[in-house]
């Protein structure tokens, strides 16, 4: 009795160190020649995309990890800055002075485009047109019934019922929060000053549930609810949304064209740029890019030169037409053109202690990964 | 030997319990300090302010003291009519039927069943039948989340009114009957007076366990971070707006949530000694 006792004991105690030592040592022999990881943090709203691009791009390299924590961009930001990560990811770009706080000159490279959608369940209505301002008031609670002439003015022929209006709102911080009151923030002056933008807000109005699937859950079993979802949720879904009035006067609708097209526009060398209310006439207002960020000099710590470029094939597969054609399959949409020049235009501005990492790819490599725009930049 | 080793295993696992519960006092007194040192603990009390924005930051846990307070004790209010009745079902009129027996074992089974169920449930069964009876617009709310509540605790209040309603001695309640008292009059004279003390302390762990609830009252409150306006309003619970913010909050927010926590952590822990200190003055009677 007392031999079995000790042996359980014993087996229990040592059970984590054996497994733990098979792990190691099953991955070992894994890796073989080229050992590498490439480990990155941050924003969670393009996690899914970058989840399926990264396990895609592992699949092209052999013995290659790509690691992603899915902190949230201010996690992101924060390793980035302590050099515990290659990439960071935000939603959100550093601003000048967070970008004097980091070890070194920062590059953004946006890898996809989003949305923040307005769905709602109203029987009989199949199509709703609402203005930014008419989104503010309602969520600010001064537009309170479906059948408010403010609503039923631009939805003439629409029959909107004498229902109250519930607005649906996110409980826990989120990204799709920021963007959403950022936009609102830019086209009602009344939001920006009662509600301002931030990851949570105090509302006013409504009632809130946790991520995109509370959300949209409330919102589908709710008749007169409307709330905001990402896009990439909502439109894997196939939830009602409303069209948007965008600055050029017009309703559109979100598709991954629409919010694409937000990007036509002017974007600035460093791609640090918001793309909501744009003026593209066919653009969806609540748009924004994702960015993931490098360092410049990719010589810093123990960083090998080898490590830098495959971190530069890595960004470099994810702008390619594989990497993009991913992320539309999973409601992303992907960059327009001119979003994809200034990208690579930045990529080959990567160094390592002054070497261009661009000089160092094979001319094979190179025209697989770049088939358009690389040449152009 | 034996018996030795044994014993220690038995001291060496109390004490664990013990380490264990001074371990989660600690962390949960360390990671709030700051919320305390910012506000004051009365201050964060006493403050129904609850503004996430990084501008105007401010945090107060009031609105969701009352939120949980209104709920729990909505909920006991419903379920004090059913359980008492259960209760009298099980340990007076039926004591010791087979009817009595399946009735106590479904009710029993209400209690296995796990919260989200019941929180899907309200979702999409209770919530429409809130909405037609005009409650407010979209169902959600304390009203709501009181009455699936309600329903939740239920065994818990039950189970233990049996027990003592069953415990009350035959030949009190015979003399009763030999003075002519009819069976009503029997209950309101003899078996409550003397289960008084175990019902109430049922009800007042009942009471507790409605206060910490989370999942089902956090799919069925509204999580709108104020004081409720009312039955027909929303709220949040303590729980719930743990339940809810808890992943994404950092800095002052994450310790005030966790201040939260320790909050409903003590009033847990004075609603349960309550209901102890009452049993135990019936033992001493």
């Amino acid at each position: 009795m007392k031999r079995l006792l000790l042996f359980t004991s014993l087996l229990f105690v040592s059970l984590p160190f054996f497994l733990s030592s098979c792990k190691t040592g099953s991955s070992d022999s894994q890796k073989g020649t080229s050992r590498s990881t490439i480990s990155g943090a941050g924003a969670t709203f393009p996690y899914p995309y970058y989840n399926i691009v990264f396990r895609d791009f592992m699949r092209l390299n052999e013995g290659l990890t790509v690691n992603y924590g899915a902190m949230g961009s201010g996690g992101g930001i924060r390793s980035l800055r302590d050099r515990s990560v290659d990439f960071g990811a935000s939603d959100a770009f550093l601003t000048d002075k967070e970008l004097e706080t980091m070890n070194g000159e920062v590059i953004h490279i946006a890898t996809c485009l989003g949305g923040v959608v307005m769905a709602y369940t109203l029987e009989g209505v199949e199509s709703l047109r609402l203005t930014g301002p008419l989104i503010s008031d309602i969520f600010l609670g001064n537009v309170k019934k479906w059948n408010d002439p403010r609503i039923t003015s631009i939805n003439p022929g629409i029959p909107l019922p004498n229902l109250d209006i519930t607005p649906v709102y996110r409980s826990d911080g989120s990204g799709t929060t920021f963007n959403f009151s950022e936009y609102l923030s830019v086209v009602s002056p009344e939001w920006n000053r009662v509600m301002g933008k931030g990851k949570a807000l105090k509302w006013e109005a409504g009632i809130a549930a946790k991520g995109n699937p509370g959300v949209a859950g409330i919102v589908q079993q709710t008749e007169g609810a409307i709330g905001y979802i990402g896009s990439e949720y909502a439109l894997t879904l196939n939830l009602k949304t409303a069209k948007l009035k965008n600055r050029a006067g017009r309703f559109i609708d979100a598709t991954l064209e629409s919010i694409s097209a937000a990007a036509n526009v002017d974007l600035p060398d460093d791609m640090r740029a918001t793309i909501t209310d744009s003026a593209d006439p066919n653009a969806y207002p609540i748009s924004l890019f994702t960015w993931i960020l490098v360092y410049k000099d990719q010589q810093y710590g123990n960083r090998t030169k080898e490590e830098a470029m495959e971190l530069l094939d890595l960004l470099l597969y994810m702008l390619s037409p594989p990497g993009q054609k991913v992320a539309a399959q999973i409601n992303y949409a992907p960059l327009p053109k001119q979003g994809l020049e200034k990208n690579y235009r930045l990529l080959r501005g990567l160094h390592y202690g002054g070497e261009p990492l661009f000089d160092g790819l094979t001319e094979e490599k190179l025209e697989n990964r770049t088939e358009d725009g690389a040449d152009g930049g | 030997m034996k018996d030795k080793l044994f014993r220690f295993a038995l001291f060496f696992a109390a004490l664990i319990i013990l380490l264990l519960s001074a371990g989660i006092i600690y962390s949960l007194v360390s990671r709030s300090l700051d919320t305390f040192n910012e506000y004051g603990v009365w201050g964060f009390i006493s403050n129904a302010e609850w503004d996430p924005r990084k501008a105007t930051e401010e945090y107060g846990a009031l609105s969701f003291i009352i939120g949980t307070l209104y709920t729990a004790f909505f909920a006991l209010l419903i379920c004090i009519p059913f359980s008492l009745s259960v209760a009298l079902f099980n340990g007076e009129y039926f004591k010791g039927t087979k009817v009595a027996s399946a009735v106590s074992s479904v009710v029993d089974l209400l209690a296995g069943i796990p919260s989200i169920v019941y929180g899907l449930w309200g979702f999409y069964s209770v919530r429409p039948i809130v909405i037609a009876l005009g409650v407010n617009a979209q169902g959600f709310g304390v009203f709501l989340s009181s009455i699936v509540l309600a329903i939740m605790i239920i065994p818990y209040a039950s189970s233990l009114s049996t027990e003592f309603i069953s415990m009350v001695p035959n030949n009190m309640k015979e003399g009763a009957y030999s003075l002519g008292a009819t069976r009503l009059e029997v209950i309101r004279r003899i078996s409550f007076p003397t289960a008084s003390s175990g019902i109430v302390a049922a009800y007042i762990l009942a009471l507790g366990r409605a206060l910490g609830e989370t999942m089902a009252v956090t799919m069925l409150i509204g999580n709108t971070d104020r004081i409720p306006s009312g039955l027909r309003g929303t709220g949040n619970t303590m729980a719930s707006v743990i339940a809810n913010q808890f992943g994404e909050a950092d800095g002052l927010k994450l310790s005030s949530l966790i201040a939260i926590g320790l909050i409903l952590f003590i009033i847990t822990a004075i609603i349960n000694l309550i209901a102890k200190m009452v049993m135990k003055r019936l033992t001493k009677v």
